[in-house]
């Protein structure tokens, strides 16, 4: 398996034997990269920052070649403004109960990292209250009452087929009279290029301000991992119709790499949050962002020769 | 933001021109732009690589060195060549059998349940006795979700709540499609990763009970670099016999399509294109995807230019 051998080992080869970056050196970086749906113009961008640290540090080994290579590409993942460790508390200033909403394309994870997120709170004390404001896929308010109940979480319903903005209201509202910490409003997938469904999200969120003011606090994106440069367009237009202030990178168990997130994560200036890592109800983390560069050279110290 | 390949053609032809002559080292930079465009179609990076050689291979071959009008000719081997390894022709979807057997698989959210659904309107209106059968016995409410769209379209659904293995409720579901007079049966099964040897394990078993007719890939059309190995997973197991792009209502260039096609050898039966399930399933057409991937109206109009 070629694509998951440790970037070190590759690097070293490439190395052996030479004083400089070398044509062998940048092809496999490239590869590797954009392997990992890192993406042609990212990589790119990459490339330069390297080549131009290496001609002003004067690089010598494999070792330091790897070490530049594992900072500039960290250095492209924006970061977590919040001082918070384990990355499931509630931001700092907040009156009231802290409310998020949770968007993305179909089928990425929205529902489930719901779920997940509700059991990290819950577990450090928190009163959670969720909204099912996808009212439109099938069997989705079912779902995410499953899940509810999974995780012993309050789950505002009314049913399929209402306005998603009367059901986030609802959501907002309960959550804000029985003095919840939390409130989770998920919604329907709905794809980037879809005028009428984005617009939509426009009016859940102003739906939710009716009751709190400044609400919704965080607005997580979720992007599946395994997304190709789709996810740019994906980020681009999700940021136009609302503000985007987290994403949330899913199904990161399998093989893809999810490298796609650091373009958007530089471009659009995003913290990664969370990452999903399995279907069950512990699989979801705080993002890290060594480690997801780690992991993108194949799951080990890349820093260590052996 | 991403550059049409017509634009990198034309931009790569000026370079050549600028130089005045035209080497093999020109027709390389053209190549390369050419492999980029692909790249950011998430046309996989190994197929990217074969493909720009075999079209190199061609270009030198038809002298396109001394060719008055090099971009063009280079435009049109591109285009070909996208068109014929897409697949020549339609391979239509007719399982045989009685009762036929379908056997949906896929990853995690890709669309299978829903294009259960939309399969099963369409074997219907073409006066087929349908059963569906819901045999994802993990997502929470994929049961409801599957019964909910067979009420949709009127279409019978074997469900058994409280049996855990797919297996024999695939099984189960077939006789009582023999014992029903149904005509097709149709099998939805559970999300799985190719990496998760469980539950690859598990989808072996139900295709080994039920020696379905026809098995079906499900894949999402915004998948990047890792779809191939996905798909070459899945078919190591199943043997499928074609693939279902999904979620193609959206502005992905969809060159995971592409990567498939050529890796696994198996046809693109259907594609799907909306969340609805009326109208929103067609016939896979090669030169449309070609075109799709590398935004190829424009190329088009730039030979007809000439
Ligand atoms: N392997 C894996 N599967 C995941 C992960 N997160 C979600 N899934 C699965 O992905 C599928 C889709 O998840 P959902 O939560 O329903 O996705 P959604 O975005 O709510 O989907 P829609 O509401 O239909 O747009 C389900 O089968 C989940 O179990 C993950 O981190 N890893
Ligand atoms: N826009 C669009 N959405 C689609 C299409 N096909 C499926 N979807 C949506 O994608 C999401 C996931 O679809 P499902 O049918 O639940 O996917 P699945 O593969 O059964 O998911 P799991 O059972 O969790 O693995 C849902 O929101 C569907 O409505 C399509 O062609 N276009
Ligand atoms: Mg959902
Ligand atoms: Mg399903």
């Amino acid at each position: 398996e070629k694509s998951r051998g440790s970037i070190f080992d590759k690097i070293t080869k490439a190395v052996a034997g030479k004083s400089k970056v070398d044509d062998d050196v940048l092809d496999n970086l490239e590869e590797i990269l954009v392997t990992s749906d890192v993406g042609v113009e990212t990589t790119l961008k990459i490339i330069d920052r390297i080549e131009a640290r290496v001609e002003k540090d004067k690089y010598v080994d494999a070792q330091e070649l790897n070490q530049i290579l594992h900072e500039e590409i960290a250095s492209l993942l924006d970061e977590n403004k919040s001082e918070d460790v384990d990355g499931f508390s509630i931001p700092e200033g907040i009156e009231g109960p802290y409310v998020m909403l949770v968007v993305g394309v179909n089928g990425v994870g929205k529902t489930t990292t719901i779920g997940k997120l509700s059991a990290k709170f819950k577990a450090k004390g928190y009163k959670v209250v969720l909204g099912a404001a996808d009212t439109f896929r099938a069997a989705a308010v079912d779902q995410l009452k499953l899940w509810g109940e999974r995780t012993g979480v309050e789950v505002v319903a009314k049913g399929m087929n209402v306005d998603p903005s009367s059901v986030a209201f609802e959501a907002v509202k309960k959550g804000v009279d029985s003095n919840a910490d939390i409130i989770i409003v998920d919604t329907a997938g709905r794809l980037h290029n879809k005028v009428n469904l984005m617009n939509e999200l426009s009016k859940i969120k102003r739906s939710m301000q009716k009751v709190a003011p400044g609400v919704p606090h965080d607005v997580i994106l979720v992007l599946d991992g395994s997304t190709g440069q789709n996810a740019q367009n994906q980020a681009r237009e999700f940021m136009k119709a609302t503000e985007v202030s987290g994403l949330a990178i899913t199904k990161l168990d399998g093989t893809a790499k999810g490298g796609v997130v650091i373009g958007i994560s530089d471009e659009f200036k995003i913290p990664v949050k969370y990452i999903g890592v399995g279907e069950g109800v512990d699989h979801l983390q705080a993002f890290r962002k060594m480690e997801f560069v780690e992991s993108l050279f194949g799951g080990r110290d890349a820093t260590k020769t052996n | 933001m991403f550059d049409n390949l017509s634009n990198r053609i034309d931009r790569a032809i000026k370079n050549l021109k600028g130089e005045g002559s035209i080497s093999e080292i020109n027709v390389a930079s053209t190549v390369k732009e050419i492999r980029r465009a692909l790249l950011e179609a998430d046309v996989n990076f190994k197929v990217a690589k074969e493909i720009t050689n075999e079209i190199r291979e061609q270009a030198l071959g038809e002298n396109i060195l001394i060719d008055v009008k090099p971009g063009q000719l280079f435009t049109k081997i591109v285009s070909d060549k996208l068109t014929e390894l897409m697949g020549g022709e339609m391979t239509p979807f007719s399982p045989q059998g009685s009762p036929a057997t379908v056997l949906i698989s896929g990853l995690q959210g890709s669309g299978k349940t829903t294009f259960t659904g939309k399969l099963g309107a369409r074997l219907k209106k073409q006066g087929q006795q349908v059963l569906l059968v819901a045999a994802d016995v993990y997502r929470p409410a994929a049961i409801d979700q599957l019964e909910t769209l067979g009420e949709q379209i009127g279409v019978e659904v074997y469900t058994e709540r409280e049996n855990k293995n797919p297996v024999s409720i695939a099984e189960n579901a077939v006789k009582h499609a023999k014992t029903n007079g149904k005509s097709i049966v149709v099998v939805d099964t559970a999300g799985r990763l190719a990496v998760d040897e469980q539950m690859m394990n598990e989808i072996e078993a139900v295709k080994k009970a039920i020696n379905p007719s026809e098995t079906l890939f499900v894949v999402d059309s915004m998948t990047g670099q890792d779809a191939v190995n996905t798909a070459k997973a899945f078919n190591d197991r199943l043997d499928f016999d074609g693939v279902v792009l999904t979620k193609l209502d959206g502005d992905t260039r969809g060159g995971a399509a592409l990567s498939i096609r050529r890796v696994v050898e198996k046809p693109i039966k259907f594609i799907s294109t909306g969340e609805k399930l009326d109208n929103t399933l067609d016939e896979f057409h090669p030169d449309r995807m070609a075109q799709r991937i590398l935004g190829m109206g424009d190329v088009i109009s730039l030979v007809e230019r000439a």
